[in-house]
């Protein structure tokens, strides 16, 4: 009897761990009509879901601005990845067999969005990623674009920032392992801030902990000049809250990973005076469109366009744009006119497609008063990425 | 690792193993009774966090009232599990009680994400100002939340133990827990002594999940499946259907997870395995818990 219930046990456990899986929920496919079909795949829910729900923002107001390509309307086809990997890969593969589209757009996470371009790739349908930086996310990747910056730059931007505009000589950097962006950040950041002269302790975590005291708690005897975070908003949210607790008074610098709403929502009075790197700020607004679109997005959703949301905007019109020029709903074509994208006047700026990846300068932005406000502007004069 | 931060890191720790222990008993109890490992017990923490949430910030009720009726509506929704779920099956295979707790495990979870969608929110607003700050004692900081969260638990676990030990109800919990048809026939009415008992675990696990969400104030509807899964390993540590055992095995479980990483640094990424480890460990060495009965 005893070896039975025991046996139970251990089943009930094991059962506990497989949750059953939702089939995605994506709109409704309207018969009749012609469209031209783009699947977008976002985290909608889950621990990075900010992400998506700011990039969807973006992609819709893109949409309603721009709703017809080719004589035809856009029909997007929303697919939550749920912050996760797999399901990420299962959006991909029911968009193409099931829906057919001509094309897809995301996801955020780095991690997430190789999971679909392993997908596209294999399917040779073309695929725009509005914001992960991973170099990996298109290296020797045919089909697979992105309309941001790499993070061999955003380490140098990083970098440049602490030593500069910190006066930091040492780091300590919390790496999230679980995650291709955050572990891709770090070694660059690392790279460069060696090069100006500093050095760096990097400690670990994974995406989902909430428990950093044994992290943080060695970083408070180092007393470092700079808290150097490559990880998701949610976790750092939670570090810096916890190293507040603990009395590490040390600025904290982020990635565009740090970059929603939810920061300061979970983070509070403890993300005061974070820094952190990212697309797009209001303020770097120079020319028509960027205009256009800020004031667009104000209007429109009450509250200031983030670099998330521009680039869910950009992705979208580099898309429609490399579709006209492709002049056919053919995907080949289009892939061949996105590779051609040169000098696209976008909301993140000009972007040109070199091997799959777009050049541009980053913003810094410090979180003060519990909003995100405009530090300063780091052009890509660095020795470009290879 | 010095004595600073040693002081520092058990603070955190008895904080966190005090959480597990709330939970735990929760647990704890209802095997004791009916001999169910009611997997839904660690989804009523997330009940407890979004109720108390959604009171205050939604519903606008002051502070204090929204989490004493998040409690209540906690215990309510407990007592309707049990009244639903399990009183039905209270002579089937334990299989089939088993399998069933699994279930509204499931059904809690997805309802939550229906109602409340599964994007996850802030606990912040809930924690009042005056508890975020940091208490400095020389080179010590300790951070104000943990001193309230130490202080509830322990009046919760004070409060229960006396019920359990020294009130009539609590003799009547464990006689059924000891023979359930001999104190039927010493005329206990078993169905009310089986509610209050879910009514008791489930008021501590709605605490124990506010606790939570203002240590961790990020709260979503899966927030209950670890912490529950780690206070289930707590009462089996403590040996299960021992309520002393079961704040016991909180306890420990709860200062060697903060430990162990904080002397080994390496080892933080396995926080959870290191739960299981000790499990294993003082399950080889004492198969019914460090606190099991031998009673059959």
């Amino acid at each position: 009897m005893k070896k039975i219930w025991g046996f139970m046990l251990l089943l009930s456990v094991l059962m506990s761990g497989c949750k059953p899986k939702k089939i995605p929920g994506s709109e409704e496919r309207k018969p009749g009509m012609e469209s031209i079909k783009i699947g977008v795949i976002l985290p909608m829910t889950g621990n990075v879901s900010g992400f998506g729900q700011q990039t969807w923002l973006g992609i819709q107001m893109a949409q309603k601005e721009k709703p017809k390509v080719l004589g035809q309307k856009v029909e997007l086809l929303l697919c939550d990845e749920k912050s996760d990997k797999t399901e990420s890969a299962n959006c991909a593969q029911r968009l193409i067999q099931k829906d057919q589209v001509i094309a897809v757009l995301g996801s955020v996470p780095s991690s997430n969005t190789m999971a679909i371009a392993a997908v596209t790739e294999e399917n040779k349908v073309p695929h725009v990623t509005p914001s992960s930086t991973d170099p990996l996310v298109t290296q020797g990747k045919r089909y697979v674009f992105r309309a941001c910056f790499v993070d061999t730059f955003q380490g140098k931007v990083l970098a440049r920032f602490a030593v500069e505009n910190l006066k930091a000589r040492s780091a300590a950097l919390l790496t999230d392992v679980a995650q291709d962006y955050s572990a891709g950040l770090s070694r660059y950041f690392t790279q460069q801030f060696q090069k100006l002269g500093g050095t760096v302790t990097e400690l670990k975590y994974q995406s989902m902990e909430q428990e950093f005291s044994a992290q943080l708690t060695q970083i408070r005897r180092l007393k470092p000049d700079v808290l150097v975070v490559t990880g998701y908003y949610p976790e750092i949210a939670l570090i810096a809250r916890q190293a507040r607790d603990l009395g590490i008074q040390t600025p904290i610098l982020a990635g565009d990973g740090a970059e929603d709403s939810r920061l300061v929502e979970i983070g509070g009075e403890a993300v005061e005076g974070l820094y952190f790197s990212t697309h797009f700020d209001e303020q770097m607004a120079t020319t028509e469109i960027q205009f256009h679109y800020t004031k667009l997005f104000r209007e429109t959703y009450n509250k200031p366009i983030d670099g998330l949301a521009a680039l869910g905007i950009d992705a979208y019109l580099i898309l429609l744009d490399a579709m006209e020029r492709a002049g056919a709903q053919d995907r080949e074509k289009i892939r061949d006119a996105l590779d051609r994208t040169e000098k696209f006047q976008g909301v993140t700026g000009e972007i040109t497609l070199i091997k799959g990846d777009a050049v541009k300068p980053a913003v810094v932005r410090k979180v003060e008063k519990g909003g995100f406000h405009y530090v300063t502007t780091i052009a890509p004069t660095l020795p470009s990425p290879q | 690792m010095t004595l600073t931060d040693l002081v520092q890191q058990l603070l955190n720790a008895i904080s966190l193993g005090g959480l597990y222990a709330l939970v735990a008993i929760g647990y704890t109890q209802v095997y004791g009774i009916i001999r169910l490992i009611n997997f839904a017990h660690g989804d009523l923490l997330m009940v407890g966090a979004y109720m108390a949430l959604l009171l205050f910030a939604s519903a606008h009720f002051p502070w204090l009232l929204s989490l004493f009726l998040a409690l209540f509506i906690t215990c309510m929704a407990a007592i309707l599990m049990e009244r639903v779920a399990y009183r039905p099956l209270r002579y089937a295979p334990r299989i089939s009680l088993l399998i069933t707790a699994i279930g509204v495990s499931f059904f809690l979870e997805s309802g939550a994400t229906v109602l409340f969608t599964g994007v996850p929110r802030s606990f912040l607003t809930m924690i009042p100002k005056m508890w975020r700050g940091q208490w400095k004692i020389g080179e010590i900081t300790f951070p104000t939340l943990s001193f309230i969260t130490i202080a509830v638990i322990v009046i919760s676990l004070m409060f229960t133990f006396w019920v359990i030990f020294r009130t009539k109800t609590g003799l009547a919990m464990r006689a059924i827990a000891r023979d359930f048809e001999t104190t039927m026939l010493m005329g206990v009415d078993a169905n009310r002594i089986i509610s209050l008992t879910f009514a008791l675990g489930s008021t501590l696990a709605a605490i124990g999940g506010i606790l939570w969400a203002m240590r961790f104030p990020q709260i979503f509807p899966l927030m209950g499946v670890l912490p529950g899964l780690k206070a289930f390993i707590a009462a089996v540590i403590g040996g299960i259907g021992n309520v002393l055992g079961a704040a016991l095995g909180g306890f420990l479980l709860g200062i060697l997870e903060i430990l162990i990483p904080a002397f080994w640094p390496e080892l933080s990424g396995y926080r959870d395995a290191i739960a299981f480890f000790i499990l294993i460990i003082i399950l080889l060495w004492k198969p019914k818990g460090l606190l099991g009965s031998t009673v059959e």
